[in-house]
């Protein structure tokens, strides 16, 4: 065995790396706790609410995918899209398409039944189309994604947001081109190229099945099935996509974003890949509104319409990021939360709510020009580190943290800053 | 032969009318450099000004005297210069130092507040309306089988007047100038004396003015005024906006062109293919002009300096 310093620090940098399996489920836990919190939304807070409520939730979960979604490209990579809803619906029609023909083709259809409704229990075989029919809807929208993030590389700034403005209108035009949505008794026969040609047109794509539902997946006391565990299947999601944005935002690819934004000239003489970090911004982000436009195609009470997801709905969603803060991803969940719950409270006033809610608008602009937390997360807020952190420490300390956190590295560089140039430890001859 | 015609009439008519709009939009961007938004809901407002203006005045049940016209068009181009003047001085110039992107949400809150404020009781309210015919409804003339009536002409006539008054106004005067000289640089200019903030605050009156005269003018031509958060509206302001951008933005007699193109494009697209699809024209020439020349038919390019 060699007494060479230098390699016997390089043994011990190489033994800090974790195996492999202990990486992957280092990863993996974020979203398994992800995951436990939306079963527990579904199994304890929902019935708990009430449907009104669970409604609501399911509307923040949506409204959540979306403008995370927004904030990659928005916020992240600084590339203004304002057609946001073209992505969500060109998701949410795919999916629809999915479901709506696939349930029927399958033979899922209650004899003289009219439209086509849920099938299987939780996790059963109308769950699994369902998650098949967000993952296509994602995929789609993330086609369309890099249709529209090509252009992307040749335009800048204002003449970007026309372009996705144009996008977004292309797409509700041709949607609203589609005809009448096939009957159920009749769409069996129809092959999948009809049925993509039948999606509604502008009375919308109608007897979508509600797998999006608030009420809870368990059977009532006469054992009748009485909805889907649609809130659990939406905070899966935010999880997901809450947990990408953050592992995005932290790693080098979202450096580079971050770097495109806010000088695209330096940060190409840093060696960022400006094209390619811009276009698979775009790719990304149109992939998760696809998977909030499925979402939305499925949810309870909503019918999927190209009218009401126009220039509208994407200045909604434009709205929550600016609002929560660009780039920064607790505000933007924030935002959403806040934004869907507001109109709802305020419903008794219905007349001046909107009035209010735009002058609000106006004002939080002018006086709060960076949003709620500004390019900040939570955790980095004065207010955070001064009240949350000493008070987690105080009723977590001894058992929740472990005593030594420190990082790996930092006990790396630490030794290495005790150490001469050489390697040897300091003030050793 | 008479169906050409006819889609040539209609489509000039509805040019002037779109380029009425995007007029506005690129006075501000001119001046600003950013998408006024709320632009589009000033032209509803002067649309359903010069409504209330024409029933209040009492126009709708008596015969129309021949002054109620330019009356009701003098005082609607008022109402809606001291709008924009208000919305400009309130709304964006406490901004005029922030992020492009916030001046931008600001205008989207303009336009949300003035669309739901036209919609309470005793405003404009929520049905929507009929304009009454200040304008005779007769043929001037007829070629080839195609009346070509008095309200097209006018139209015509009135946004042709404006456009000419504009162009006089910017290239003519010193008050055009003093505009020209903000758009091309700001700080220079008010380095040479010229009040920025007053200059911008003018412009927006004109561009203002000038969407009211193209609101009174469509609610004559298709007398239907829908209330003021339909999306109708939005979607007039949009490809008025596209317009100006096709036309390069900025640039004054780019909009009147791109305006032109766009109404050639949507009317002849509606009448030969398929008249469902007539937004869709508008917004594929946007893209396909975007890619082809980024900054716009007539605009200039922009060089990027580090």
């Amino acid at each position: 065995m060699s007494r060479d310093p230098a390699r016997l620090l390089a043994a011990r940098v190489g033994s800090y790396r974790p195996n492999a399996i202990v990486s992957v489920l280092r990863s993996a836990y974020p979203v398994v706790i992800g995951l436990v919190i939306a079963l527990l939304l579904q199994a304890m807070i929902a019935p708990k609410l009430g449907p009104f409520y669970a409604k609501l939730l399911l509307d923040i979960g949506i409204a959540i995918v979306l403008a995370s979604s927004l904030n990659i490209v928005n916020g992240f990579a600084g590339q203004f899209s304002i057609g946001h809803a073209g992505f969500m619906m060109v998701g949410g029609y795919a999916a629809a398409l999915i479901t709506y023909y696939g349930s029927i083709k399958f033979g899922w259809l209650a004899p003289g039944a009219y439209g086509v409704d849920v099938h299987g229990g939780f996790l059963g075989s109308g769950d699994a189309l369902f998650l098949f029919s967000c993952v296509f809807g994602g995929v789609v929208a993330a086609v369309a994604g890099l249709v529209v993030g090509l252009p992307s590389l040749r335009l800048r700034g204002d003449y970007l947001a026309i372009v996705t403005l144009g996008f977004g209108e292309i797409v509700r035009v041709l949607v609203q081109q589609t005809s009448d949505v096939i009957d159920p008794a009749k769409a069996a026969g129809a092959s999948w190229l009809d049925a993509a040609k039948a999606l509604g047109g502008p009375l919308g794509f109608t007897g979508t099945p509600t797998y999006v539902s608030p009420t809870p997946w368990l059977e009532d006391a006469s054992g009748q099935q009485t909805g889907h565990a649609g809130i659990f299947f939406t905070f899966a999601i935010v999880s997901i996509l809450l947990i990408a944005c953050y592992r995005l935002k932290t790693s080098s690819h979202g450096r580079a974003l971050l770097a495109v934004r806010e000088n695209e000239i330096a940060a190409e003489a840093m060696g960022v890949n400006t094209s390619r970090a811009k276009v698979v911004a775009f790719v990304m982000a149109a992939f998760f509104a696809g998977v909030g436009g499925a979402l939305f195609a499925h949810e309870v009470g909503v019918t999927l319409n190209p009218k009401e997801l126009g220039f509208q709905k994407s200045i909604d969603i434009v709205i929550m990021v600016v609002l929560g803060g660009m780039g920064s991803i607790t505000g933007v969940v924030l935002a959403a939360a806040i934004l869907t719950l507001l109109p709802e409270l305020f419903r008794e006033f219905a007349e001046y709510r909107m009035p209010v809610y735009a002058l609000a608008l106006i004002i939080v602009m002018i006086v709060r020009p960076q949003g709620l937390f500004g390019i900040k997360e939570l955790w980095d807020l004065a207010f955070w580190r001064r009240y949350v952190v000493p008070l987690w420490r105080k009723v977590a300390g001894g058992w929740l943290i472990p005593r030594s956190r420190q990082h790996p590295p930092a006990a790396i560089a630490k030794d290495l800053s005790s150490r001469d140039d050489d390697g040897a430890p300091k003030g050793a001859p | 032969m008479s169906k050409l015609l006819q889609t040539l009439v209609n489509s000039i008519a509805l040019g002037s009318l779109y380029a009425l709009i995007a007029l506005g939009y690129t006075l501000v961007y001119g001046v600003l450099r950013f998408i006024n938004f709320a632009h589009s809901d000033v032209f509803t407002v002067g649309a359903w000004a010069s409504f209330v203006l024409a029933t209040t005045l009492g126009f709708a049940v008596t015969d129309t005297p021949m002054y109620a016209m330019p009356l009701i068009l003098l005082a609607s181009m008022a109402i809606c210069a001291g709008l924009g003047i208000a919305i400009e001085t309130l709304a964006y110039r406490p901004l005029r130092r922030a992020p492009r992107l916030n001046v931008l949400i600001t205008a989207i809150g303009v336009s949300l507040f003035l669309q739901n404020v036209g919609q309470l009781k005793f405003v404009f309210g929520t049905q929507p309306q009929r304009m009454p015919p200040l304008i005779e409804d007769r043929s001037l003339v007829e070629i080839l089988g195609v009346h070509i009536r008095l309200v097209d002409v006018t139209v015509v006539l009135l946004a042709g007047f404006l456009l000419f008054s504009l162009e006089a106004l910017i290239y003519r005067t010193k008050l055009g100038r003093a505009m020209r000289a903000v758009s091309f640089d700001e700080r220079t200019a008010s380095l040479m004396g010229i009040d920025v903030n007053r200059i911008i605050s003018i412009t927006f009156g004109i561009g203002s003015a000038l969407a009211a005269a193209g609101g009174l003018l469509f609610a004559l031509k298709y007398e239907s005024i829908k209330q003021s958060a339909d999306a109708t509206w939005v979607l007039l302001g949009l490809k008025a906006f596209v317009a100006a951008v096709v036309g390069g933005i900025g640039n004054v007699r780019g909009a009147v062109a791109g305006a032109l193109l766009i109404a050639f494009v949507e009317m002849f697209g509606a009448a030969y293919f398929s008249p469902h699809m007539r937004d869709l024209y508008v917004f594929v020439i946007l893209i396909v002009v975007l890619l082809v020349k980024p900054s716009g038919l007539f605009g200039k390019a922009v060089v990027e300096k580090v």
